[in-house]
């Protein structure tokens, strides 16, 4: 019993390692004083203060920012109305399985492929309108399409949880669909809907695949600038650059944590 | 279809579910001001009957008629008829008093009148020290009635009860039921309460339908579907009964215990009687008539009575008289006419 313990704990320690290692020695890196190899040469600060003085940088950081924002505002309305209109509308049975595999296919399919098509589609577009030039505009809704099955299948998941009768209930209780949505479901859905919010938050932030095939020279984002970057040779700037958006991501990922536990034990 | 019935109307309703017929042509009068109860095993459509009338199902065929005013075509916003949902589905983020003042809010009733309203609630149902408590800090049994008050503060017409007390103990179940009587009966309103327990529904109701299979088999008072069961499955289950099955003819019922005597001729020349086991009397003497001997086979110590079984047959008599029987003694059992029922099948 004890052989299989230790091995349980070796592969469990040597996961995390694998896990972590290289994201560790990035932040490790962002502050060695030496700007080539790999052994240390005293702490400094000075990567991360180049970096907020680089333009292009800030310029992408602002656009990554308004990009996850907007589109995260935009799919996650869409993705609660999504999951609501799926779970709460009397459909048909064969209608409902239909419904429940165009919601996953978006998650399923790589990435490169609703990529390919969104240039396709943005082509046709562009005879239409200039609107659908690449750049910010067509990023926010290439970032939607596919957040969009995300927060709807996290929010689905939490309507399901709380089941009809509470709904049901209310409609007993004289409320109207929209005092029922406004008192009832979306506070109960709260949960959901932040988690599904955050989800797609961060997938934006990191996508770096659909934002590839459809920015713009206006509209780098971080980790179109950090692919650009790392191309040419990893600067300690990159290195103090991804410790920073990692350190990001771990706060939102504690926040939801909190959140969503604070909201669940009500 | 108007009737001049102050309570509620039901007429030809009928429900299918794909291929499943879960209410089937069912007609019934509740009248004003009484505790009617839907009896019957689960599936037996009982839950969607009541849901029906809630408003919460819509019915393929058949009206639904509260106070002489057709409200078939009503959703249940627009009904008054509240309902105790079997999960009593309170809301998790809303406390005690919200709970209980959403129906009122949700139709714009005053602010003072909500107060003073959800204060009476409250009071009445003994809740009056945790208006600010949430149900997952609530007990089962202070849940349900926080469940009951929520639905009695709007004065419904009509109160739907499904299943109520299913998520109870026992003990407390039985206390419940002598509470909500009182209450049903201080307040006057009608009560519908759906149940398949059937001590529950002799004790609360005024009238009793029991369900099996979408239909209503039986319709009466709890003495009158006790006592004169109309079949096999109602005399079995409402209360314990046995069964004799044999042919009449030369003025007596054949059976395979020997021949009884009928208090008159039934419908059938083959079939079925039943008497509960509370109703034979245990005698060591011959009786004058519809004696049968017997011997006992087992004994059964139930606290307030014996259950003795006796063969042949599997006779089961219910005995609240402690005498000091043992496996194997003859006894006669005295099966009077008056105490055996006819069954119609």
């Amino acid at each position: 019993m004890k052989k299989i313990n230790l091995l349980v704990n070796t592969m469990a320690f040597g996961t995390m390692g694998f896990l972590y290692l290289p994201l560790m020695a990035v932040a490790f890196f962002s502050v060695n004083n030496t700007k080539y190899g790999l052994s240390w040469k005293g702490f400094t600060l000075d990567w991360y203060i180049k970096l907020f003085h680089n333009e292009v940088i800030l310029q992408a950081a602002w656009n990554t920012l308004v990009l996850a924002v907007v589109s995260t505002l935009i799919s996650t309305a869409l993705g609660t109305a999504l999951a609501i209109g799926m779970d709460r509308f009397p459909w048909p049975k064969k209608m409902n399985t239909a419904l429940d595999l165009i919601l996953h296919l978006p998650v399923i399919i790589p990435d490169i492929i609703l990529a390919a098509a969104l240039v396709v589609a943005f082509g046709f577009l562009r005879q239409v309108s200039s609107l659908f030039e690449p750049g910010l505009f067509s990023m926010i809704i290439g970032h939607i399409t596919f957040q969009v099955a995300f927060v709807a299948l996290v929010v689905r998941s939490r309507l399901i949880s709380i089941g009809k009768d509470i709904e049901e209930a209310a409609r007993d209780l004289y409320a109207s669909t929209s005092y029922l949505l406004w008192k009832i479901t979306l506070p109960l859905l709260m949960p959901g809907i932040i988690a599904g919010a955050m989800l797609a938050f961060t997938l934006s932030l990191d996508d770096f695949v659909i934002s590839f095939f459809t920015a713009g020279p206006e509209s780098v984002t971080l980790p179109l600038f950090i692919f650009a970057a790392v191309r040419r040779v990893v600067t300690p700037q990159i290195h103090a650059l991804s410790t920073l958006v990692l350190f990001v991501t771990i706060i939102l990922v504690f926040v939801m944590e909190r959140f969503t536990r604070k909201l669940n034990t009500k | 279809m108007i009737t001049d019935n102050k309570g509620l109307s039901l007429q030809g309703i009928n429900k299918t579910y794909g291929k499943v017929n879960a209410v089937k042509d069912v007609t019934l009068d509740i009248n004003s001001g009484e505790f009617f109860t839907l009896l019957g095993p689960s599936g037996c459509g009982k839950t969607t009957l009541l849901r029906m009338i809630a408003g919460l199902e819509l019915q393929d065929s058949g009206s639904v008629i509260l106070e002489g005013q057709d409200i078939t075509r009503l959703p249940a916003i627009k009904r008054q008829i509240n309902t105790v949902f079997q999960s009593y589905a309170l809301f998790p983020h809303l406390n005690i008093f919200e709970n209980i003042a959403f129906g009122l809010r949700s139709r714009k009733v005053p602010e003072k009148e909500v107060q003073t309203r959800v204060q009476e609630a409250l009071d009445m149902l003994e809740l009056g020290t945790m208006p600010n408590r949430y149900p997952h800090q609530l007990s089962g049994g202070q849940n349900q009635r926080v469940a009951l008050a929520r639905a009695l503060v709007n004065e419904p017409k009509v109160l739907l009860l499904d299943e109520p007390m299913s998520a109870l103990d026992a003990k407390l179940r039985a206390q419940v039921q002598v509470e909500l009587r009182r209450l049903q009966q201080k307040l006057g309103h009608t009560f519908i309460l759906v149940t398949h327990d059937q001590d529950e529904a002799l004790v609360v109701s005024d009238r009793i339908a029991v369900m099996k299979d979408g239909q209503i088999i039986q319709f009466g008072t709890p003495e009158e579907v006790y006592d004169l069961p109309k079949n096999r499955f109602i005399a079995q289950f409402l209360g314990a009964a046995n069964l004799l099955a044999g042919r009449f003819h030369d003025g007596m019922f054949h059976t395979d215990i020997g021949p009884l005597e009928l208090e008159g001729p039934p419908p059938w020349e083959r079939g079925v009687i039943a008497i509960r086991p509370e109703w034979i009397k245990l005698s060591d003497t011959k009786p004058e008539k519809n004696g049968i001997k017997a011997k006992v086979s087992e004994i059964i110590y139930r606290g307030t009575n014996l259950d003795i079984w006796f063969e042949p047959g599997a006779i089961r008599v219910r005995s609240s008289t402690y005498k000091n029987f043992k496996i194997g003694d003859e006894l006669w059992l005295d099966l009077a006419a008056e105490e055996l029922v006819v069954l119609n099948e």
